[in-house]
C-alpha cells in the first residue's frame, strides 16, 4: 500500500508477443479489462498470420470459486451484525461481544477449510487439486494471523493469561502431532515405539503436561531401571505450577511458585539424576527454559512461533505483552539460524507480536489476493477502537478504504454483488457513491434481476439510478415490440414523455390493427394513467371501449364526448373517436342527446376547419366521405333526440 | 491477479480500437479493414461475434457505444472524414437462433475536411449529444434532440482548437456545480510548444464553449485523454497519455464574480507522472470508480495505477506478453490462474498438510 515499495504484480498474457508494439485495451464494469494486440505498422513486413487476438482480462478469479462463495455469504451476515450492535454494549461485555464476532469469523473460515479440503481430496484432477490445497493452505494462514490478532488486539489478554492464549494457539495450528501420537498410542508396546520420545517431546514442548505423565508412566511400567528417574520427572510436571484461567491466585504469587519449582529443576539437572538417560535429561533442560535444548527439538516444532511459546513457557511465563516483540524477534532469527530469510507469514506475524497494527494490515494486503481478509479484520479493529488511538489520522479512511475495494469486487460477480451493497452501506463517506457507480452497471439480464436492483434503490432513495434503470428496460421493451411491459417501466420511471410515445404507439397499434394490445394493463392503470396526457388518453379510450362492450352506452356515449371536448384527446385522433361515435348513432335507441349532438357536431366542424383547403384536395376520398357520413349521422340523432325529448312520456 | 481468456478476433487488419458498453455484456472493435464487429457475451461467458459489417471506406479509428436509455447505439469515426451513428435493429427470430443482429446507419457526419479522429458520447444527462475531433482541429458537438429519431442531429457547436485534434473526453459528472465540459488533446507535432491539452467548458450565458484551460505542461503530442468518473469529489481528475501518463487534478476555483454563469477558472495540479512505459504512451481508461487507471505504451505493456488511501500514486500492476503462442481452441479457459504471489510462500511458511488437524 503506502510507503512500502513493492514489485507491482506481473501478470502475464499469454498469445501477445512482448515487446512487439502497443496493446489497446479498455475497463469494463465488471473489472475485465480488455487488452488486445495491434501489430507494429506495416514496416515490418510480417502481418502475421492476419489474425490479432482480443483478450479478456478478469480479475479475482477467487470470487468464482464455488466454496469461497460460503465464506463470503456468512462473513456478510456476521459483518452486518456487528455494524448493528455497536451501540448497545460497553465495557466488558462489549470486549466479549467482539470476541465472540472474532470467534465466528474464524468458524467461518475453518468450516471453508474443512468443505476446501474435501474438495481436493475428492478431485481426481491434479490441477484442481493442487488449487484446492493451496486454497486451504492461505485460509489456514488466514485463521492463523486472525487468531493471533484476536489474542493480542481483541482479547488483549494481559501477563499471565497471555501466554495461555498463546499455547492454545500453538497447540491448534501444529498438525502432524495427532497422527504421531495416534501411531504410538495405538502400537502394542508404545514406550519401544521409535517415536515414542518424539511424541513425549511434544507434548513437553506444548506444555500438554498430563499428557505428557501418562506416556511417562508407560515408560515406567515398561522399563523398571528408569522407574525412579520417571518417578521424579514425573513429580515435576505435575508441580508446574500454571495459571489457570479460573485460579485466583495472583500473578506475583504464581511467579513466586514458580522460582522455586524452576530452582528444584536445577537441582535435579545439576545432581546429574538424569543423566543415565538422554531423552528425560533433554525434557528437563527444556523444562528449565534452555534455549539450546529446545532449539534441538526444531523439527518436531516446524515454526519459529512454536518455539517462541514453548520457550516463554518455561522461562518466562509471566510474560508481558510488550515484552513480546523482543522475545519474538530473537526467536525468530535463532529458528531461522541466518539460513533462511523470513516469509511473508512470518513477517506478519511479527508485526503482530510487535503490536504494529498497520503494518499486520499493510503486509496481509500485500499478500492476500483478495481483499477479504484485511476489510473484514480492519473492520474489527475499528470496532475495537484500535485504529483510531493510533497516531496516524487514517485509522477509520483505511477501514473504509478496504472495505470499499472488497465490495466492489463482490460486484463483478452475478449474484455475489447483494452482499456488496451492505458494505456500501456501512461506508459513510463514499460508499453512496460507490454503490450508485457499481449499481447501475449490473447487467439486467431478466426482469426479476432488474426489479431486486430497483427495490434496493427505491430503499436508498437513489432516485436517478431508479429512473434510468427503468429508462434502460422501457428501451428494451420497446424495441422489441414489448408494448405492454415498456409502459409499466416508463411508468415506473415516472418518464412522462416515454409514456406519451409509448402510449402514441398503442394508440397507433389500434387505428393499424383495430385493436388492443396488452388490455390487462392498460385497464388497471390507476392512478398512475395521470402521469401524461396521452396515457390518460389512452386508457380513457380504452374504458371507453370495455363500456361499450358492456353495453353500457350513455356511459360511453358521455365518455367519448368528454374526451373531445375536455381536450384530452389528441387531435389527431378526433377523427378516429368521431368515427367510433357512429355505431352508438346507428343504435335503435336514442343515446346522444341534443346537446351532445350539437357538441359532437361542433367538433367535427373544429375538425374539419382546421384543415387548409388545399390540405382537403390532396385528402382521399374515404376522409371526405367520412365526414359527409358523420354529419348524416348526426343530422339523422339530432332529429330523433329532438323528438324524444319534446315527447311527453307516457303516463 | 488476472485470468485472461483469449478471442480470435477475425479482423484482417489492425485494429484500432476496442469497447465495452456499459454493462460490459457487449464488445465492439473497430479496424483498419474499415468494418466494425460487435460481439456479446453469453450466459456461459464465451464471446460470439453477432455482427460484422462494412462502416466507413477509410480505416475506422474509434468505435464507442451510447448510454443504453438511448437503446442500442454506436458511433464510429474513420480516415474518410466521416462519422456515423449505428442502431442494431431488433431482426427475425431466425437471426436470433443464429445469433445474428443487424446495425442499420441512423446518419452519417459528414462536416470534416479531415480524418476523424475520435468520437464521443456526452453523458447522458445532457441527453443523447455526442462530439468529434479531426485533424483539422475542429472538435464538433451534434445533439439528436428527438431520442426516438436518430437520424436526426444537428450540429450545435463548432470548436476550433488550432492544432490537429487526437482525442476527446467529456467530464462526467452531472453535479449541477459543474457546466459541461470536455478536454481535448493534441498530438500535433510541430516544434512549437502551444499547450496540447485544453479544457473548454460550457458558458451558460454565450451558449457556446469556450476555453477554460490550457494545460502548459503538456507540450509534447498527446495520444489519449480521459476523464476520472467523479465520485461527488468538488475537483476534477484527468489523466493524459503523452510521452508519459500524468495525472491532473483541476479544482474550480470561485466562477469570475462579474457575470454568474461566466468561465470557472481552474487551480490545476499535476499528481503523478510516471514515464515507466519508457515509451509513447497510448492510451489510459480509468475502470468505473475512477480508484484504477490503465495505461498502455509502445513498450508493448499494459501497467495499472491506483492511488491509496493517502492520494499516493502507485503502479500495482503490471500485464505484458509472455509471448506464448494462444491455443486453438481459444475459448476453452486459458485460465492464467494466478492466487497471487505469496501462495507458495504460505504453504512453506505453514506446517504441511491438512490430514489431521485438530478440531477447535
Amino acid at each position: 500500500m503506502e510507503e512500502l515499495d513493492v514489485e507491482p504484480a506481473l501478470t502475464l498474457v499469454p498469445g501477445v508477443a512482448p515487446g512487439r508494439g502497443r496493446l489497446h485495451f479498455q475497463w469494463g464494469p465488471g473489472e475485465m479489462l480488455v487488452c488486445e494486440a495491434a501489430f507494429p505498422g506495416a514496416g515490418h513486413g510480417e502481418k502475421g498470420p492476419g489474425c490479432p487476438y482480443i483478450h479478456v482480462l478478469r480479475k479475482d478469479q477467487d470470487i468464482h470459486l464455488h466454496t469461497l462463495r460460503k465464506l463470503f455469504n456468512e462473513s456478510h451476515g456476521i459483518f452486518v451484525g456487528l455494524q448493528r450492535s455497536d451501540e448497545e454494549l460497553s465495557g466488558k461485555s462489549k470486549k466479549a461481544q467482539l470476541v465472540g464476532v472474532s470467534k465466528n469469523y474464524r468458524s467461518v473460515i475453518r468450516a471453508c477449510m474443512e468443505d476446501m479440503h474435501q474438495m481436493a481430496i475428492s478431485t481426481r484432477d491434479p490441477a484442481l487439486h493442487n488449487q484446492y490445497s493451496t486454497q486451504v493452505s492461505i485460509l489456514s494462514a488466514m485463521e492463523l494471523i486472525w487468531n493471533l490478532c484476536e489474542i493480542l488486539f481483541v482479547e488483549v489478554a494481559p501477563a499471565g493469561h497471555l501466554l495461555l492464549h498463546l499455547l492454545d494457539w500453538v497447540r491448534l495450528h501444529v498438525c502432524d502431532v495427532d497422527n504421531m501420537v495416534r501411531e504410538v498410542l495405538s502400537s502394542e508396546n508404545p514406550s519401544k515405539h521409535e517415536l515414542f520420545w518424539n511424541v513425549v517431546d511434544i507434548f513437553v514442548l506444548q506444555g500438554r503436561m498430563e499428557d505428557a505423565r501418562h506416556l511417562l508412566s508407560k515408560e515406567a511400567t515398561a522399563n523398571p531401571t528408569s522407574k525412579g528417574m520417571c518417578k521424579i520427572l514425573d513429580d515435576l510436571m505435575k508441580k508446574m505450577p500454571v495459571l489457570g484461567l479460573g485460579n485466583t491466585q495472583t500473578l506475583t504469587e504464581m511467579e513466586l511458585k514458580w522460582q522455586h519449582w524452576h530452582e528444584e529443576c536445577q537441582r535435579y539437572l545439576q545432581d546429574g539424576t538424569f543423566a543415565s538417560n538422554p531423552h528425560m535429561e533433554s525434557i528437563c533442560k527444556i523444562l528449565l527454559g534452555d534455549e539450546n535444548a529446545i532449539l534441538e527439538k526444531k523439527e518436531l516444532m516446524t515454526t519459529w512461533y512454536h518455539f517462541l511459546v514453548t520457550h516463554l513457557l518455561y522461562s518466562h511465563p509471566a510474560v508481558k505483552p510488550v515484552e513480546l516483540r523482543f522475545y519474538a524477534q530473537s526467536s525468530l532469527d535463532q529458528f531461522l539460524g541466518g539460513e533462511n530469510s523470513p516469509e511473508p507469514l512470518d513477517t506478519i506475524l511479527m508485526a503482530a507480536f510487535e503490536f504494529e497494527i498497520h503494518q499486520v494490515i499493510k503486509e496481509c494486503s500485500i499478500a492476500l489476493s483478495n481483499w477479504w481478509f484485511v476489510a473484514h479484520l480492519t473492520d474489527l479493529l475499528d470496532h475495537c477502537k484500535l485504529l483510531q488511538s493510533h497516531n496516524l489520522y487514517f485509522g477509520s479512511n483505511m477501514r473504509e478504504f478496504l472495505l470499499l475495494e472488497y465490495a466492489s469486487g463482490l460486484f463483478s460477480h452475478h449474484s455475489l454483488w447483494q452482499l456488496g451493497v451492505d458494505y456500501f452501506d456501512h461506508c459513510s463517506e463514499y460508499g453512496r457513491v460507490y454503490l450508485e457507480l457499481h449499481i447501475e452497471r449490473i447487467p439486467l439480464t431478466t426482469e426479476q434481476k432488474a426489479l431486486k436492483v430497483l427495490r434496493i434503490c427505491e430503499q436508498r432513495q437513489m432516485h436517478e439510478q431508479v429512473r434510468s434503470i427503468c429508462k434502460i428496460m422501457a428501451m428494451k421493451a420497446l424495441r422489441n415490440n414489448r408494448l405492454g411491459s415498456a409502459l409499466s417501466w416508463s411508468i415506473r420511471a415516472k418518464d412522462a414523455a416515454f409514456a406519451t410515445l409509448i402510449s402514441d404507439r398503442f394508440l397507433k397499434d389500434y387505428c393499424e390493427r383495430g385493436s388492443f394490445s396488452d388490455l390487462d394493463l392498460i385497464d388497471n392503470l390507476g392512478p398512475s394513467m395521470l402521469l401524461s396526457d396521452r396515457l390518460t388518453f389512452l386508457g380513457k379510450y380504452r374504458e371507453f371501449h370495455r363500456l361499450y362492450g358492456e353495453k353500457r352506452f350513455s356511459e360511453a356515449a358521455k365518455l367519448l364526448l368528454m374526451l373531445m371536448t375536455a381536450h384530452i384527446a389528441p387531435c389527431s385522433f378526433w377523427m378516429t373517436l368521431l368515427t367510433d361515435a357512429l355505431p352508438l348513432l346507428e343504435q335503435k335507441e336514442v343515446i346522444f342527446s341534443a346537446e351532445q349532438t350539437y357538441e359532437l357536431m361542433r367538433c367535427l366542424e373544429d375538425l374539419t376547419a382546421g384543415k387548409l383547403d388545399n390540405q382537403k384536395l390532396q385528402d382521399d376520398d374515404i376522409e371526405t366521405t367520412k365526414v359527409e357520413m358523420l354529419r348524416l349521422a348526426f343530422a339523422r340523432n339530432l332529429a330523433r333526440a329532438i323528438v324524444k325529448e319534446g315527447t311527453l312520456e307516457g303516463s | 491477479m488476472f485470468v485472461a481468456r483469449s478471442i480470435a478476433a477475425d479482423h484482417r487488419d489492425l485494429i484500432h480500437d476496442v469497447s465495452f458498453d456499459f454493462h460490459g455484456r457487449r464488445m465492439a472493435t473497430c479496424s483498419s479493414d474499415q468494418s466494425v464487429k460487435v460481439w456479446d457475451k453469453s450466459e456461459n461467458g464465451d464471446w460470439h461475434c453477432t455482427a460484422s459489417w462494412k462502416t466507413h471506406s477509410g480505416s475506422v479509428w474509434r468505435v464507442t457505444w451510447a448510454h443504453p436509455e438511448f437503446g442500442q447505439v454506436l458511433a464510429s469515426c474513420s480516415f474518410d472524414r466521416t462519422a456515423a451513428v449505428w442502431e442494431e435493429i431488433v431482426g427475425e427470430s431466425n437471426d436470433k437462433l443464429r445469433g445474428q443482429s443487424h446495425w442499420v446507419k441512423r446518419t452519417t457526419l459528414v462536416d470534416s475536411r479531415t480524418s476523424v479522429t475520435d468520437v464521443k458520447f456526452a453523458p447522458k444527462h445532457m441527453g443523447l449529444m455526442l462530439a468529434t475531433c479531426s485533424a483539422d482541429g475542429v472538435v464538433r458537438i451534434y445533439e439528436a434532440p428527438d431520442v426516438m429519431n436518430l437520424s436526426q442531429w444537428s450540429l450545435q457547436h463548432e470548436i476550433s482548437c488550432k492544432l490537429s485534434c487526437s482525442c476527446i473526453s467529456w467530464n462526467p459528472s452531472s453535479s449541477r456545480a459543474h457546466s459541461p465540459m470536455i478536454a481535448v488533446g493534441s498530438d500535433d507535432n510541430s516544434p512549437n510548444i502551444l499547450a496540447k491539452v485544453q479544457i473548454y467548458e460550457y458558458n451558460e450565458n454565450t451558449r457556446k464553449y469556450a476555453k477554460a484551460e490550457a494545460l502548459m505542461t503538456v507540450t509534447d503530442p498527446v495520444h489519449d485523454i480521459a476523464f476520472a468518473p467523479n465520485l461527488g469529489r468538488s475537483f476534477h481528475i484527468l489523466a493524459v497519455a503523452t510521452k508519459d501518463v500524468r495525472i491532473f487534478t483541476l479544482k474550480p476555483l470561485r466562477k469570475e464574480l462579474t457575470s454568474s454563469g461566466g468561465l470557472t477558472k481552474f487551480e490545476i495540479h499535476i499528481v503523478a507522472q510516471f514515464d515507466n512505459h519508457n515509451s509513447q504512451v497510448w492510451r489510459v481508461s480509468w475502470n468505473i470508480t475512477g480508484t484504477v487507471l490503465a495505461s498502455s505504451g509502445d513498450d508493448g505493456c499494459v501497467r495499472l495505477w491506483k492511488a491509496n488511501y493517502m492520494d499516493n500514486w502507485k503502479c500495482t500492476g503490471i500485464l505484458k506478453g509472455n509471448g506464448s503462442p494462444v491455443n486453438g481452441s481459444s475459448q476453452q479457459g486459458i485460465f492464467n490462474a494466478s492466487l497471487g504471489s505469496a501462495n507458495t510462500s504460505f504453504q512453506n511458511s505453514l506446517n504441511g498438510s491438512f490430514a489431521g488437524r485438530k478440531q477447535s
